[in-house]
């Protein structure tokens, strides 16, 4: 292509980015179509990437072609292996893409569609894609080191420290919030119950199949699990109409609580071939042909966006979540913006894998854009839907009250008409008793999802659609909550083995055991709280997960910053200084507020004090009286663990900064632990065919 | 077409791991050929240790 013609192209993709951008911005009207949002976030990741992306790796991380990669130098045919940049795109992209995108951004679509999206978009291409590609690229220069083994070995044992205790916070917040979606969404709804249970002996039986009947056979196996999956979703319907099996299945949110904590325990000590591993290839099958299906819908659908731009709960009265959009929207959406998260999964697992470094902006960054066009798609699927729909599918009872009639009274007076029998008519038609107050994003989600599918693909079918969506969403759900109390369970016991070095024996049963069981307490904790808590529980744990996330984030983005600073690489440090500087300032405010507020919605102590104020004087009735104790507690347990998050930031930064204030006084500091160069044999392009 | 559709089952066995006894034969010839008196493992035993080292560590994120 000549040089005209390539910027001519540059330059109609940035007009009709910028046109899309305009569009939605300015746009007032009754409502717009969903297909600009997908345009101008198009045009924004290829834009950034053609050019944001591209000189990062030239200039700022100068990616030498000519080097061996760890997956050249170490290979064994077996974990470092070099392949082929879209298989290694394929492997980046399943690992970084979980529930997260799709939950923040319909819980943020509370403050209309406009600030989530711009978020999601900025905070992308100038954050998050640049978090994963700059620790990828690090992480292939260091052997694959993880990102709390960079952190030690280039900021000091502090910040080593602080990454792993980090992770391991986090990871507890993530799965009790993760399960509290999933068990709002299978409440006393018979049909997703039965899926979702079904999910797990589907998973054992694809098991049993790879690992004993034909070995290694993991196509056919997929298949066959694929399949009777789709024949659960079908098969729910059936249970849900016969009255015998009706109720077996028909549960409350906390049985279905109890049930979830029995199933993390079963996976964490279970064999992974036998459960884990099957359910991830089934959930990563699912979740990638969903969001191809979702894609492809709105394209060829272009439903109207029904939500207004901006609604009046940006003044913190949002019945979803108390809190102002700043800083709440940045802490809601967390994944498909920038999530700390990706940055385990770019250090460690994909370098391992990366045959040539030209193909780090592709996977790190290209990965990361491929995710934001996801929480995108969650953001079109929330807000096509009615609003005063939207918000009586996700306001929890205590807010809005327990009778429909009230809730709709109040949704509407909020300027969102909506109607007791526009609900039922609705709940009828997807196959549940009722759609009020399922708090936590995935109802509401597979609504949208399952109007936009009825409407592309035939209306007949909303209830299969709207229980496809959620188990959908419920068994990747479970895949990160399995996956994840495992991974915490290693975590537990490597770090209690520096305490009594027999608990750091993996296989021991009794350290297993222990291990397992306070993991599983860990998030049982909270998501118990969470099913109890009359205000959704989402209110109070989305905000900690957040919070929690962003500090993982900026604990890689300093690991990042200070390995530049002390490559001399000063003037470009801002590329993920600002990114740092931003998330302090959101995760610190957000903190602040957290525990300062005056509004018992948003600050931790405020809502203890108000509770315990109330039960004093005899005000609350009894069966709210009952749990106000243990409300407390933990209200006064999330004040200190966000206290805690910010102490960690906090450190970590200070850490950071001295060593660049060392470096750059020329003062002794830990050495680079780059590994040299050494000239790539892998010249032809056998590997990138 | 079908050179593209070919390749695209390429890709799906690859990504999947379908392939990856295949590719482990292969990487054993070229580098273990040395290695007399050995035989390659069984499709049954690799798969069991690739599967075992395969969900070790962080795999999936939120």
């Amino acid at each position: 292509m000549s040089n005209l013609l390539k910027n001519t192209l540059w330059i109609v993709i940035a007009v009709v980015g910028a046109a899309a951008i305009g569009g939605i911005a300015l746009n007032r009207g009754e409502s717009i179509s969903a297909l600009w949002f997908v345009t101008a976030a198009l045009c924004v990741y290829a834009i950034a990437y053609r050019f944001y992306a591209a000189w990062i790796a030239a200039t700022v991380l100068t990616i030498d072609e000519t080097r061996a990669t760890p997956a050249e130098r170490l290979d064994n045919g077996h974990d470092f292996t070099p392949t082929n940049r879209w298989i290694v795109f394929g492997h980046h992209f399943a690992a970084i893409a979980g529930p997260g995108p799709l939950v923040g951004p319909t819980l943020a679509a509370q403050f209309g569609y406009l600030p989530g999206t711009l978020w999601i978009l900025l905070g992308a291409v100038l954050g998050g894609c640049v978090q994963d590609m700059v620790i990828l690229f690090l992480s292939t220069r260091r052997n694959a080191r993880s990102l709390g083994q960079m952190a030690r070995d280039e900021l000091g044992p502090l910040g080593g420290n602080a990454a792993l205790i980090g992770t391991f916070a986090i990871m507890i917040i993530l799965i009790a919030v993760l399960g509290l979606v999933v068990v709002n969404a299978m409440k006393h709804s018979p049909w997703g119950t039965f899926t979702v249970s079904a999910t797990i002996p589907i998973a054992m039986l694809v098991g049993v199949y790879m690992r004993h009947l034909r070995p290694g056979q993991v196509l056919e196996a997929s298949a066959l699990g694929v399949a009777l999956l789709l024949l659960s979703v079908a098969a729910g319907g059936w249970v849900d109409g016969n009255e015998s099996l009706r109720g077996l299945f028909d549960h409350e949110g906390l049985t279905l609580a109890w049930a979830v904590m029995l199933y993390g325990f079963a996976a964490a000590i279970l064999p992974v071939w036998l459960l884990l591993a099957p359910r991830d290839y089934l959930s990563t099958y699912m979740k990638l042909g969903t969001i191809t299906l979702l894609a492809v819908a709105i394209v060829l659908l272009q439903p109207d966006v029904k939500m207004p731009a901006i609604t009046q709960f940006v003044d913190g009265t949002g019945p979803i979540f108390g809190g102002k959009l700043f800083p709440f929207v940045f802490i809601t959406i967390a994944c498909g913006a920038i999530s700390g998260f990706h940055a385990l999964i770019s250090s460690g697992t994909t370098p391992k894998l990366l045959a040539n470094e030209r193909d780090i902006p592709m996977i790190g960054y290209g990965g990361m854009a491929l995710e934001s066009l996801v929480a995108i798609m969650a953001m079109i699927a929330a807000t096509v839907l009615e609003p005063g729909v939207f918000f009586a599918i996700n306001s929890p009872a205590g807010v809005v009250g327990k009778e429909a009639a009230d809730a709709v009274a109040k949704i509407s007076a909020w300027g969102f008409p909506v109607t007791v029998e526009q609900m039922q008519h609705l709940a009828q038609q997807m196959g549940e008793a009722t759609l009020f107050a399922r708090t936590g994003g995935a109802p509401s989600l597979a609504v949208g999802m399952a109007s936009i599918f009825g409407s592309a693909f035939g209306d007949g079918l909303l209830a299969l659609w709207y229980h496809f969506a959620i188990m959908f969403e419920a068994i990747f759900i479970l895949t990160t909550l399995d996956a994840g109390t495992r991974v915490g369970r290693f975590m537990l016991q490597d770090m209690l083995g520096n305490i009594w070095p027999k608990m750091g024996e993996t296989s021991w049963p009794p350290s297993m055991l222990i291990s397992s069981t306070l993991v599983v307490a860990g998030w049982g904790y909270f998501l118990y709280i969470g099913v109890i808590d009359p205000n959704g529980g989402v209110n109070i744990l989305w905000p900690l997960f957040g919070i929690a996330n962003q500090m993982l984030a900026a604990i890689a983005l300093c690991v990042a910053t200070g390995i530049l600073v002390k490559s001399g690489k000063l003037n470009y440090a801002w590329v993920t200084g600002v990114p740092l500087l931003w998330l302090i300032i959101i995760t610190s405010t957000a903190a602040w507020e957290k525990l300062t507020s005056a509004d018992l919605r948003i600050g931790f102590f405020a809502a203890a004090n108000d509770l315990q104020d109330k039960l004093a004087a005899g005000l609350l009735p009894p069966e709210k009286a009952g749990i106000a104790p243990q409300l407390i507690f933990n209200l006064h347990l999330d004040a200190v663990l966000t206290l805690f998050f910010v102490a960690i930031l906090w450190l970590i930064v200070f850490d950071m900064l001295r060593v660049c204030v060392r470096y750059l006084n020329g003062r002794p500091v830990l050495a680079l632990s780059e590994i040299p160069h050494s000239p790539s044999r892998l010249v032809e392009n056998w590997v990138r065919d | 077409m079908i050179s593209k559709l070919k390749n695209l089952w390429r890709v799906i066995r690859r990504l999947s791991g379908d392939d990856a006894y295949e590719r482990y034969l292969q990487h054993y010839a070229q580098h273990h050929q040395a290695d007399t008196g050995t035989a390659p493992l069984s499709k049954a035993e690799f798969f069991r240790q690739w599967q075992d080292s395969k969900w070790h560590g962080i795999k999936r994120c939120c």
